[in-house]
């Protein structure tokens, strides 16, 4: 299990070689993009907490009832207990995981790893910063020096003590990983997938340049030639990127940088429902937002006009002078 | 402790913790109480305090009445010098580019230790927490503050799980287990400030809060505590440090 949880060089080459990272246009729906996650898969989840989460994609996921994914992602927020409670996932790499400091304990991550024994694999925030990294790398581990003589460490027999061949000094090796596919959300991208990021960029970068496959959902797909006219705003170039989709609030309801803030009145109804429930309570969540709406735009009618509007009010301020 | 306290729990450990940092320190401050000292300390006696959050930003310039829910929200970035990748952030701590590190805390020991994981055994753990985020990284690699409420059950003798590595069991042991910068440097609560003996690196009460007495403070922790030679009295919240509190938080989404 250690010796496979780090894969061959051999065989990321393989994987890359074999894929078409031509320049072509990649714009497809949400469900065609969501088809590119098999049940079983490793799936890097972008953005941080409340930002620039893959909401549309995981609600996707969610609908096609996927089964048995493991996912990574720097820090959860309500996206971890969405993946647990709708049994889409077992197994959830991150360093810290609830809804979000103001709501303490998430009793759904609770209810699924004190009762349901599913899996929430902790690495401080660096550890799993520095796997994405070596992932990007193209080398099987990068060598840091957090986490050392603490019990997170000993947790986690994936990662490696080393004396330094050149100091002699404790470091700890963080083993690369590389998901099967990565899920990003981004301001906007062309059709060929070259991805411009506004603000916090958390890990995505690495994700994307770690992960076997990537799909992007965005705020907007604009031309080629507005892409070219900033090309330094371009966080992600198109050879990483297999999907991209169109999704006007697609993190909602948590935010997306410079358009709109977490919607908080949902988030706090939705914590108050779950943790009083976090069976039944989790159920008809699901029920009503994700498996009853005809579409996202119908899931953004039901989060509600005024929500969405307040956050994109409060997510525009950040350009006021 | 005294009747006539014109301020809360909540406002007494940011206004402690804020007293703490130095002008020109680069402190890395965690969401809550961390963040709320860093930036009250900045709108005070601390102009050129350069705080930085693990979403990635440098140099945060937090406004008053918008605190960020958390340090990975776009709120942190408001009149920042820099946004930067959180891995990037991080690895500045590596470095040693950071003075201070600031954060709360729910369960510490008296090495100073943090448990922010499990509460019992971790194979059958009775309650999950949360976990570490960026508390890890910031213990293990530069001088920590810590904030907390102080209970019996959050100051214990051991704690159940080393999230957050203080001096781990005292002595050498932190440089032993690969950890040579960095340590506790203060524990503030709503009791007392503590900080930790050179040698034995057990924790010490350094100065009483107004009003407490060392009967208090040692009837609310769960091991038995030094106190240092010239123990001191903490002066009270002034009027101003106060007001700006809650001027900053006047959304209360952080004291009350």
């Amino acid at each position: 299990m250690l010796e496979h949880s780090v894969e061959s060089y051999d065989r990321l080459r393989e994987k890359m070689a074999a894929r078409d990272r031509s320049l072509r246009e990649k714009v497809m729906s949400l469900q065609e993009a969501g088809s590119f996650v098999r049940d079983g898969m490793s799936i890097g989840v972008g953005g941080s907490t409340m930002s620039r989460t893959p909401m549309a994609l995981l609600w996707q996921l969610i609908r096609d009832r996927r089964k048995n994914l493991t996912c990574s992602r720097a820090i959860v927020s309500t996206d971890g207990d969405l993946l647990f409670g709708s049994g889409v996932s077992d197994h959830i790499i991150t360093s810290w995981f609830a809804q979000g400091i103001l709501w303490g304990l998430s009793k759904v991550m609770r209810h699924h790893v004190e009762k349901e024994g599913k899996t929430y694999e902790e690495w401080s925030h660096m550890g799993v910063g520095m796997r994405f990294r070596a992932g990007g790398m193209g080398v099987p581990f990068l060598p840091m020096r957090a986490m050392l003589g603490s019990d997170v460490l000993k947790q986690r027999p994936e990662a490696k003590e080393i004396d330094c061949p050149f100091t002699g000094e404790k470091l700890l090796l963080a083993p690369a990983l590389n998901p099967d596919v990565a899920l990003i959300h981004v301001q906007r991208c062309d059709a060929y997938g070259n991805a411009q990021i506004d603000g916090l960029q958390f890990m995505d970068i690495d994700l994307a340049l770690a992960a076997d496959r990537v799909i992007l959902t965005t705020e907007r797909i604009v031309s080629n030639d507005q892409i070219r006219r900033a090309p330094d705003q371009t966080k992600i170039p198109f050879f990483c990127v297999d999907a991209v989709v169109e999704v006007p609030y697609g993190s909602a309801p948590h935010e997306c940088f410079g358009l709109y803030e977490p919607m908080m009145k949902h988030m706090e109804a939705y914590v108050k429902q779950v943790n009083a429930d976090p069976i039944d309570g989790m159920q008809a969540y699901l029920d009503r937002y994700f498996h009853g709406p005809e579409d996202w735009n119908d899931y953004l009618d039901l989060i509600g006009m005024r929500q969405v509007l307040e956050a994109s009010q409060h997510g525009r301020s950040i350009y006021n002078d | 402790m005294t009747e006539s306290k014109n301020y809360t729990t909540s406002e007494i450990l940011p206004i402690l913790s804020a007293r703490q940092l130095r002008d020109g320190m680069v402190v890395f401050a965690g969401v809550g109480t961390p963040l709320l000292a860093a930036t009250l300390a900045q709108r005070l006696n601390c102009p050129r305090l350069t705080i930085l959050f693990e979403g990635g930003v440098v140099g945060a310039f937090v406004e008053p009445g918008k605190l960020p829910p958390s340090t990975n929200d776009q709120r942190c970035t408001r009149r920042a010098n820099m946004v930067l990748g959180s891995s990037d952030v991080l690895l500045l701590l590596q470095r040693g580019y950071v003075d201070l590190g600031f954060m709360g805390g729910a369960q510490i020991d008296q090495f100073g230790n943090l448990n922010s994981s499990f509460i019992g055994d971790p194979a059958a753990p009775k309650t999950r927490l949360p976990g570490t985020g960026g508390g890890n990284d910031i213990s293990s690699l530069t001088n920590m503050i810590v904030a907390m409420k102080h209970e019996k059950r959050r100051f214990v003798e051991h704690v159940d799980f080393i999230t957050s590595p203080g001096f781990i069991r005292g002595g050498t042991s932190r440089r032993d287990s690969g950890l040579p910068a960095g340590g506790m440097f203060r524990v503030i609560t709503e009791l007392a400030v503590f900080g930790f003996d050179e040698k034995t690196r057990r924790m010490k009460v350094l100065a009483l809060n107004p009003g407490v007495t060392r009967e208090e403070v040692q009837d609310n922790t769960g091991f038995t505590l030094d106190f240092a030679d010239n123990l001191a009295v903490t002066e009270p919240p002034t009027e101003t440090e106060l007001r700006v509190l809650r001027e900053l938080d006047s959304e209360r989404l952080f004291i009350n």
